[in-house]
């Protein structure tokens, strides 16, 4: 590109990748404090950034954040599902749905503490949603998207038809958390290892067969591997981030009811994954971070509220259909200047 | 004769809706053969590679593996027993090195058991393997990104793919097709060295004159049906196939 034609010296854009270096494979990056820092600066930031911030909000704002740090869950879990597996799964209600009722119900019935009702309802929601989602499994795109829609829906009117659970009214007077770091940390503590332990995991072996049977299934099968029992591990490990975002909210409002099963766990983490970047993991992080704290800042607007609120998610398909993420990083990994020919 | 035929296919039918793709089509295939498939577009030669591999279910009829029935289990069952396949259209991962894309089959089952429980060094298996059929390990090529590979190389990634499952038979589809006459005659000898170590090869062609030299017996498929068995000169030498081949006109 020649920027100035009437000088006698040329200019062209230069586009250095400083990423490549780092991200391939190799000690490159360790060779100087310079480069360990360029590659540990985003992820400390990230980790920084969601540690400090209970510690600037107040207590209203201290409630939204635990609220994004459960679509962050969601979120992260469609991603993989949706990127690494091929499966849209908008059944993100039935995970929180199942994660909370089930240490809800352990919580009033049997007395245990939220800190034994929130591993058991995490194991044992995904387990439940994995059985759940298993006949759909062999169905694909959208026709997956479909029936994991479904899941919800039916459960609720399940629970009211049968009466069971406390039926309408739901279960009340569940315990909460001693004070009001717990609930902080206790939720980003789990956004930040569910975002790394995923990261590893679809880097490793697991995540490259999973990838291949998003694109290419039938090579999987003529490789002799059960693409299903493959789909299986992946949709448990999407639903126990889901259901320990449940569990955990059963005990932080200390009430379980059928508004658990609601269709914003399904939608809007699928807006914050297109938001923050498909396939970046972090990116739909970031996405319900930013979503979450916006749709409350904008309850000013009274019912323009949702006018707003997709105007915003419609500009950023149509001009930045990346994402915010894919955006981010390859303005930090490559850095354009002119430069004399 | 019973144990010698590794692979046996007898009375296939297939429709799908009122097109009758593959009818009553038999054939035996004793250990260590390359049996070639030939015949014109749309004659059932990769509905019959479905069939056997279990991604299509015949409408009726039976293929059989070491004397054990297995049209009717799904298609990892019957790569994991040893009859694999390579695909036409490959899709490798275009971002990441050639010897990468051979991970899924060396995680299989199937190798966990021959490796005894354990997968050992895969990266180092994947590039042995590449390095066999032709991937100078030299030039680095089995590290390269597979999207800079020129198709030659593709075809032969395809095919170490099914090679790493170690099978004991192989059905290679139109593995030649889009190739020139010098990437051809690179992988000769590459099939010829597989069957003197006791691989069991079908090859679906439509390149004859390469096909020949490698095969004895071929069958010619028409219209769904077996036209023709034997040597290729015979085979050749029939009326009905010139006629399936080049037609009836000018009669």
């Amino acid at each position: 590109m020649i920027s100035e034609q009437s000088t006698s010296r040329e200019k062209r854009k230069e586009r250095l990748d400083r990423g490549i270096k780092v991200r391939t494979e190799g000690l490159y990056a360790l060779s100087s404090w310079r480069e360990m820092f360029y590659l540990l600066a985003p992820r400390a930031l990230l980790i920084l950034g969601l540690l400090l911030l209970p510690l600037l909000l107040d207590r209203y704002w201290q409630r939204v954040l635990c609220a994004a740090g459960i679509y962050a869950l969601l979120a992260l879990g469609f991603d993989f599902l949706a990127e690494f597996v091929g499966l849209v799964c908008l059944g993100g209600a039935f995970f929180i749905g199942s994660g909370a009722y089930i240490s809800g119900l352990l919580n009033a019935h049997m007395g245990w503490s939220p800190f034994l009702t929130i591993p058991i309802a995490t194991v044992a929601g995904a387990f439940i949603s994995t059985l759940v989602l298993l006949p759909c499994l062999r169905l694909r795109g959208i026709y997956f998207a479909i029936v994991s829609f479904m899941f919800p829906l039916l459960t609720v009117y399940i629970i009211i038809a049968l009466n069971i659970f406390g039926g309408t009214e739901g279960i009340t007077a569940l315990a909460t958390f001693p004070n009001v770091w717990v609930d902080q940390y206790l939720v980003l503590g789990a956004v930040i290892l569910g975002l790394f332990a995923l990261r590893r995991l679809v880097n490793e072996d697991m995540g490259l067969i999973l990838r291949s049977i998003k694109d290419n299934d039938q090579a999987v099968k003529a490789s002799g591997i059960s693409i299903t029992a493959y789909k299986i591990k992946a949709v448990f490990v999407a639903a126990l981030l889901g259901c320990f975002g449940g569990a955990y909210l059963s005990h932080l409002y200390g009430w379980v009811g059928i508004s658990q099963f609601a269709l914003d766990f399904s939608i809007l983490p699928i807006a914050a994954t297109v938001m923050g970047g498909m396939g970046t993991l972090v990116g739909p992080v970031l996405g319900a971070f930013i979503l979450t704290p916006m749709s409350e800042a904008l309850r000013g607007f009274g019912q323009l509220r949702v006018v707003l609120y997709c105007l915003i998610l419609i500009g950023f398909i149509v001009y930045k259909p990346e994402g915010l993420m894919n955006y981010l990083q390859r303005k930090y990994h490559q850095s354009e200047h002119w430069e004399e020919v | 004769m019973g144990e010698e035929r590794l692979l046996r296919v007898r009375g296939l039918y297939k429709a799908f809706g009122g097109v009758q793709a593959i009818q009553n089509v038999s054939f035996e295939l004793p250990q260590g053969e390359i049996l070639g498939v030939i015949g014109p577009n749309g004659s059932g030669k990769t509905t019959l590679v479905n069939l056997i591999t279990g991604f299509v279910k015949p409408d009726s009829g039976e293929v059989s593996f070491k004397g054990r029935k297995i049209s009717g289990l799904p298609p990892h069952k019957i790569a994991d027993l040893g009859v694999t396949r390579t695909f036409q259209i490959m899709r490798p991962y275009h971002s990441l090195p050639a010897y990468k894309n051979l991970i899924v089959p060396l995680n299989s089952p199937r190798i966990r058991r021959s490796r005894g429980g354990k997968l050992g060094d895969k990266d180092g298996v994947a590039i042995d393997i590449l390095e066999e059929i032709g991937f100078e390990r030299d030039a680095y090529v089995p590290y390269k990104i597979a999207s800079s590979l020129p198709l030659g190389y593709l075809k032969r990634l395809e095919l170490a793919r099914c090679l790493a499952l170690k099978p004991e038979v192989m059905i290679c589809d139109e593995i030649f097709s889009g190739l020139s006459m010098a990437e051809i005659s690179t992988m000769i000898p590459v099939i010829e060295k597989l069957q003197i170590e006791g691989m069991t090869i079908v090859m679906i062609e439509h390149r004859l004159r390469e096909l020949f030299r490698l095969v004895k017996r071929v069958i010619v498929m028409n219209f769904g049906e077996k036209l023709a068995e034997g040597t290729p000169e015979e085979v050749m030498a029939k009326p009905e196939v010139k006629e399936a081949y080049l037609g009836t006109g000018g009669k």
